[in-house]
């Protein structure tokens, strides 16, 4: 029945995109996470009225996060091949994609968590400084913590855009499901491959959102 | 008919002369060995000469040495807190009363070294706060603990994990935190809540958490920032006789601002009233109360003492009774404990009318104030008068036929 409908799609190449596919959204969602975390504190951190207001560093920060979060995606691998292979030694297949891909994602991240961390009620991290906390306390033991959610529904956002951007990497050479529906579909004529990896692609970015809600709905005691 | 003042409080001061419930069982009464027990633990060490200075007696607790504080904007300069001094003693429930803008606030955050004074010294426990930084600033806040009106708990965390959390900053052991977490949820009150989180608790709630948290690391001094300004009136009343009952069981020196005279009346012992960054009036509560001074304190009073609905209800009386005097009567501290009114009748030709009355607790004695109805001969009036006024008791011919 499904080989009538999709006559054309090679089971064990579909599974083979859906695991780099899924290699390079984990690796870049993580380094993202991780990344966009630093750059986000240090955003909250430096602005005005915080631990430690520096407007220089603050507009620095900030002006880097802006240009390459406007950069479009698609041109941002382009202008990144040299470093990817400064850095690789090579400009073709999944890993190849990471630099791109991370480079990114981390500022849009970063700006989440900034959002994030704002939201937190600043009465309570006067509260933590009244007690005699140190900076390093406050950011693990208050900003962290009681940002999580946000930071979680942030990564989720995220994450789904990651899942678009590795098939834009895709259709020039990173391999992956966006590859796969480019070459095998579109450039042969072969609809029901496309229609195939578009469904798996769905289904990724249903299963990320229903385990970000489920982990946001968990960690959310307000 | 015979009216005494002390057999009609039943009927007139019902509301203020009950007796609060006890929050705290009586079989807790040892947890003051068990704190001072874990604060000698905690403390020991070093002991610098400022606190062999302080605790030879030779300086206050708390003093504030001409503090001013300007903040600069764009706008030009706005002075918060204008040359403010102020001693305060150990053990002493200190209130700092003024309305929205007088700088109450920032004044009480210079004690925790939150604000820094642009001049003056702020000096407590021996600790000079207005100057010290870093790691010496965040030992000092260990001592000076501090509630809010807006509770600040992390809702990320239990009722346990958030009292717990001044005990991870100070570095204390996990099973050192968790004996000391359990004694404060008893001290406060909210046994079983233990793993709520603080979304599910109510306002009361929250607060006595805030106090718990606020006293895990055996502070020397609680200061209190609007703690109650946003609670009903029943549960402003309980947590303000929490904070009496561990004023005197731990001698916790208590510094609290409000801007309800309410709250100064019902447990503090001195008080200071702010106005533009000043402070305009200071002194023993009940004295203030007997004697304010300054317009604005006149007003704070008028708060607790004369109800809005008084005027109102003395104005239709007076319609009522367009013969004879009304006279309003101030009690303080003794003599409103006296049966005046039995003494009044036995002693002049005068009938006695009570309109209304109210007496006031404040922690160094009670002060009321009592609206009569004099008729009968005229010279018997005035001597009767001239009794009341005999009796150290406040008098204010209100009507005069």
């Amino acid at each position: 029945m499904i080989n009538e409908l999709f006559p054309n799609v090679k089971w064990d190449r579909m599974w083979e995109a859906t695991g780099e596919t899924l290699y390079m959204t984990g690796i870049s969602v993580l380094a993202t996470f991780i990344l966009g975390i630093l750059l986000g504190l240090l955003l909250f951190l430096t602005s005005k009225g915080n631990i430690w207001e520096n407007g220089f560093i603050n507009k620095i920060i900030s002006a880097f996060v802006n240009i390459f979060r406007s950069i479009p995606f698609i041109i941002l691998i382009v202008l990144l091949i040299p470093f990817t292979k400064l850095i690789l030694d090579t400009m073709i297949g999944e890993n190849a994609a990471l630099p791109a891909l991370i480079v990114g994602a981390a500022p849009f991240y970063a700006r989440m968590v900034e959002i994030g961390l704002r939201e937190i009620d600043k009465g309570v991290i006067e509260a933590a400084k009244s007690m005699g906390a140190k900076t390093s306390t406050i950011i693990f033991k208050v900003l962290l913590p009681e940002s999580m959610p946000a930071l979680v529904s942030g990564i989720t956002v995220t994450a789904i855009a990651l899942v678009g951007y590795t098939a834009m990497a895709g259709v020039i050479g990173a391999g992956g499901l966006g590859n796969l529906a480019y070459l095998e579909g579109f450039q042969r004529s072969r609809g029901d491959v496309t229609l195939m990896a578009t469904i798996v692609i769905l289904v990724i970015v249903f299963i990320l959102q229903f385990i970000g809600d489920f982990i946001t709905n968990k960690l959310d005691k307000r | 008919m015979p009216f005494c003042l002390s057999a009609e409080r039943h009927f007139y001061f019902q509301e203020t002369s009950r007796t609060v419930p006890r929050i705290v069982n009586e079989n807790e009464l040892g947890a003051k060995d068990k704190f001072s027990k874990i604060a000698i633990a905690y403390n020991s060490g070093q002991i610098d000469e400022d606190n062999r200075k302080y605790a030879r007696g030779e300086q206050h607790l708390i003093s504030i040495e001409n503090v001013k504080k300007i903040y600069s904007s764009i706008r030009g300069k706005v002075t918060a807190v204008d040359d403010v001094s102020i001693e305060i003693n150990e053990g002493e429930i200190f209130g700092v009363i003024g309305y929205s803008g007088a700088g109450k606030s920032t004044l009480i955050r210079m004690l925790n070294g939150l604000e820094l004074p642009t001049e003056g010294t702020v000096t407590v426990a021996g600790r000079q706060v207005s100057s010290i930084r870093g790691n010496e600033l965040r030992k000092a806040r260990q001592e000076i603990s501090m509630i809010f009106q807006h509770f600040n708990l992390l809702w990320s965390r239990t009722v346990r994990e958030n009292i717990a959390f001044p005990l991870e900053i100070a570095g204390i052991p996990k099973g050192q935190r968790q004996k000391r977490v359990a004694e404060l949820i008893k001290l406060v009150g909210l046994d079983g809540r233990e793993d709520a989180y603080p979304s599910q608790l109510s306002g009361g709630q929250k607060q006595r958490v805030g106090i718990a948290r606020a006293l895990a690391n055996n502070p020397k001094v609680l200061l209190c920032d609007e703690a109650t300004s946003a609670l009903d009136p029943q549960t402003t009343d309980s947590i303000l006789d929490l904070l009496v009952d561990i004023n005197k069981r731990l001698g916790l020196t208590i510094v609290l601002i409000t801007h309800e005279m309410h709250v100064i009346r019902k447990i503090c012992h001195r008080v200071a009233v702010m106005e533009d960054g000043r402070v305009v009036e200071t002194g023993p509560v009940l004295e203030v109360f007997k004697n304010p001074q300054q317009q604005i304190t006149k007003r704070f009073v008028q708060q607790v003492t004369e109800p809005e609905e008084t005027k109102e209800t003395i104005e239709h009386l007076i319609e009522q009774y367009p013969q004879g005097t009304v006279v309003q009567l101030g009690f303080v501290g003794e003599s409103a404990e006296q049966p005046i009114i039995t003494n009044l009748i036995r002693k002049f030709d005068v009938t006695v009318n009570i309109l209304q009355g109210k007496i006031s607790q404040t922690q160094n004695g009670s002060y009321g104030t009592l609206f009569i109805h004099l008729d009968g001969n005229g010279t018997e009036v005035s001597n009767a008068i001239e009794f009341i006024r005999a009796q150290q008791v406040g008098v204010e011919v209100i009507k005069n036929d």
